[in-house]
């Protein structure tokens, strides 16, 4: 008898994998089956939380890598899924029911996305920044910065190439992430973590949890820490909900952008734009 | 010539007044005489709104007074507009965006941008006057400081019409349609141009609804539009209080709202905007630090400082509202600085001399009175400086707190008045925490010597514009906005122009 081993598939937060402090978890079945293939961590309230307080010292470290390191860590993201595309593609071929040459398409898609991306990181600055010609003895200029701990909310389409898409626009401007991934697509929060942990980021740069983030909505919203949420959600219900009710301390809410992918302007989404002046005289 | 006599007779008078309270030991002092702008400008008894290219009364029939807060007298009556004025202008402007303004080529919407900023360069003085005289700010700012950036925001804008293709490289970009426009009190025209210049040069239509303090000069504008030949519809300026942008916001023909003045009525209106697809662009208040270390030219630092928070009367959203100093040098600035605010004069904003002009309105005057009567039961040291305020309009004269706990209401709380909190570090690390502690991040100024230190320190401080050994400079070419709840979008520069596409 070989019987299988249902694991059971840790988020990651704070450079840990971990269960969820309220032990709740979900069975996942192969898609289209009533074959149950793992258990899922559901994520609380409290879990978030803690993501975020994670998250906030991984936005420190972070932020203050130089940019060429930023873009070698990125790099180094590819190379580790590269190592990991068998298992990736199995994956996808087991929880999903992807055929073998889509699940391949698929995770080649995600390792191009962190190559695209690790290109950016030391030159975004050069293209979206500016020397102003101001009319006056002044030197000025505009460049960056990041904006804080973003919160990445997934919709339930699951696609690895776009979840790889949405962390990584966040992590070019040098902010942190927590991401709430899609109950469908949960199995992979594991591999994706064991990726990030073994990128040279710094703990905490990237949190992972796995659950219904619709039941934690207006934690989210209201949360003082969260400076951003990326919303891959099309739902425009809940869209207006999360705009409305983000107000208190002015969060950027960046809504899904139908589909676009490895673009500029997307990661000018999650950054701040400084501007410095000083006189130039004697 | 009997004004000219009065003008002398006044000037005489203050002379001796002066004479008789100064004592000069050393050296000469030059006493100002009076020196009045002249208002010979033409204001209407009463302004309707200016729709389509018209101007046309409100449809409730009412009307708000207008009036000059140096004097308290009556300039004149403005409509107060409500919700279905507002859906006459939204109307005008989709018309003018799908029938006209939309199809213009590049070149021609930059022409008729270069147009208005010619108008207003020839048009200045006039406009100057009306600023100060419906405002309250000193004409020598409004004369230069505002006018000419006024003038240099479309002039600026003016060239991007046909370069749009250059401003997101790599991606295409379209305009976005109607845009709700809402600006505040402080810098009325400038507001006004910043926001209509970058939204009509990506090729939207506006309608802009000005503060009900100071509405004069966007209705101005409004004449220079028509003036300058552009196409009916494509700016429309609907005066009126808080109801009147309430029924902007929420217009279901409105594509974007553009906001700025404060932080409770921008979030406020994001709620409400929230709940629609309407793009929004907040630039809100702030309590920005100005960090003097120790090895900066003191004396200039403290020409920043009041420059940083007695400009304009510190109706400034990045107001440099917070002094950090080192603690070592504590005392030699405080001396200076209090040398430096007895020397400025406050008065007749009309007056080329007036570096103080008067409090915006009552209820600001009021408000900056009661944030000053509530610190001083906060701890700390007040100081004020001693001089003489005209009896009538609203004034108050420049004020410090010294050694208030960062968590007083002076050290937080946005007064927009001529108010500063004044206290100490030691290092640049504290300085940078301290710089920092606010739910603000619109500005903050460094002063210091030695370079490496500045772009440290720069680097740190989660603010949208830093000024090192500077503060308060504008310019069209330079993107101003804020970080955290100072609120999002830039305006000027290339960055000003993406709240107004859409990235494609």
């Amino acid at each position: 008898m070989n019987l299988a081993v249902l694991k059971t598939v840790k988020m990651y937060v704070g450079g840990a994998f971990i269960r969820s402090e309220s032990g709740a978890t979900a069975p996942f079945y192969k898609k289209g089956t009533k074959e149950e293939i793992a258990r899922v961590c559901v994520a609380s309230r409290k879990d978030f939380r803690n993501a975020v307080v994670a998250a906030k010292a991984g936005e420190k470290s972070w932020s203050t890598k130089t940019a060429y390191n930023r873009s070698q860590i990125l790099y180094r993201m590819a190379e580790m899924s590269q190592g990991k595309q068998d298992e990736l593609v199995n994956l996808l071929k087991d929880t999903m029911g992807m055929t073998p040459a889509a699940a391949f398409k698929e995770v080649t898609a995600a390792i191009d996305t962190f190559v695209y991306y690790a290109g950016w990181c030391d030159k975004y600055q050069q293209v979206i920044g500016a020397v102003n010609p101001v009319a006056a003895p002044y030197h000025n200029f505009t460049g960056p910065e990041h904006m804080g701990v973003i919160v990445h909310i997934d919709s339930n389409s699951f696609s690895l190439a776009k979840l790889v898409d949405n962390i990584c626009v966040i992590l070019v401007g040098g902010n942190s992430v927590v991401s709430i991934v899609s109950p469908e697509c949960s199995p992979v929060v594991t591999t994706l973590g064991e990726i990030f942990e073994t990128s040279d980021l710094p703990p905490s740069a990237v949190n992972l949890l796995s659950g219904d983030y619709k039941s934690i909505l207006s934690i989210i919203s209201e949360h003082m820490e969260v400076k951003g949420i990326s919303f891959q959600n099309e739902d425009k219900a809940e869209y207006y909900e999360l705009r409305s009710k983000s107000v208190d301390n002015m969060k950027r809410i960046i809504p899904n952008k139908m589909g676009t992918r490895q673009s500029l302007d997307l990661v000018l989404d999650f950054v701040e734009q400084k501007t410095v002046w000083h006189p130039i005289g004697y | 010539m009997t004004k000219k006599k009065v003008i002398k007779k006044k000037a005489t008078k203050k002379k001796v007044t002066k004479k008789t309270t100064h004592k000069i030991s050393k050296g000469m002092i030059f006493e100002y005489a009076p020196a009045p702008e002249s208002t010979k400008v033409e204001i209407l008894p009463k302004y309707g709104n200016f729709i389509g290219g018209k101007f046309v009364a409100p449809k409730s029939g009412k009307y708000m007074e207008s009036r000059n807060p140096a004097t308290g007298e009556l300039i004149t009556k403005i409509a107060l507009s409500n919700a279905s004025d507002i859906d006459s202008a939204v109307k005008a402007a989709r018309k003018a965006y799908t029938e006209t303004w939309s199809k213009l080529s590049g070149m021609d919407r930059g022409k008729y941008l270069f147009r208005i900023a010619r108008i207003i360069q020839e048009r200045s003085r006039e406009l100057a006057i009306l600023e100060t005289m419906d405002g309250g700010k000193p004409i020598k700012e409004s004369r230069d400081v505002d006018l000419p950036l006024v003038a240099q925001h479309f002039f600026y804008n003016a060239g991007w019409a046909d370069k749009l293709d250059y401003v997101m490289p790599g991606k295409k970009v379209k305009s976005i349609g109607v845009c709700g426009q809402i600006i505040p009190w402080n810098f009325p025209l400038m507001m006004a141009a910043w926001k209509i210049a970058p939204a009509l040069a990506c090729g939207n239509t506006i309608v802009l609804k000005p503060a009900e303090q100071t509405s004069l000069t966007a209705l101005r504008l409004a004449e220079i539009c028509k003036e300058a030949g552009l196409p009916d519809g494509v700016v429309n300026i609907v005066t009126g209080a808080g109801e009147t942008g309430a029924a902007l916001v929420e217009h279901k023909d409105v594509n974007k709202i553009a906001f700025t003045g404060s932080t409770d009525i921008g979030k406020h209106i994001a709620r409400t905007a929230g709940k629609t697809d309407k793009k929004l662009t907040m630039e809100l208040g702030g309590k920005s630090a100005n960090i003097i270390f120790a090895d900066a030219a003191i004396d200039q630092a403290v020409d920043g400082v009041v420059n940083g928070i007695y400009f304009n009367q510190g109706h400034v959203c990045c107001a440099g509202s917070r002094l950090l100093v080192e603690e070592s040098v504590k005392d030699i600035v405080l001396k200076k600085l209090q040398k430096r605010m007895k020397q400025i004069r406050v008065g007749n904003p009309l007056d080329k001399n007036t570096d103080l002009g008067a409090i915006n309105s009552k209820e600001q005057l009021d408000k900056i009175k009661s944030l000053v009567k509530q610190g001083k039961t906060e701890g700390g040291e007040f100081w004020q400086a001693p001089c003489s305020l005209p009896t009538k309009g609203y004034f108050f004269a420049p004020c410090y707190f010294v050694d208030q706990s960062g968590s007083a209401s002076i050290s937080r709380e946005e007064v927009f008045g001529p108010v500063l909190s004044i206290t100490t570090f030691r290092t640049p690390e504290e300085a940078v925490i301290k710089a920092n502690d606010t739910a603000y991040g619109l500005a903050a100024g460094v002063w210091s010597e030695k370079g490496s230190k500045i772009h440290k320190v720069a680097a740190g401080l989660r603010a949208g514009v830093i000024w090192a050994n500077t503060y308060n400079k504008f310019d069209a070419t330079s993107p101003f906005g804020g970080f955290k709840e100072s609120g999002y979008g830039r305006e000027g520069g290339r960055h000003g122009l993406l709240p107004y596409l859409e990235v494609r």
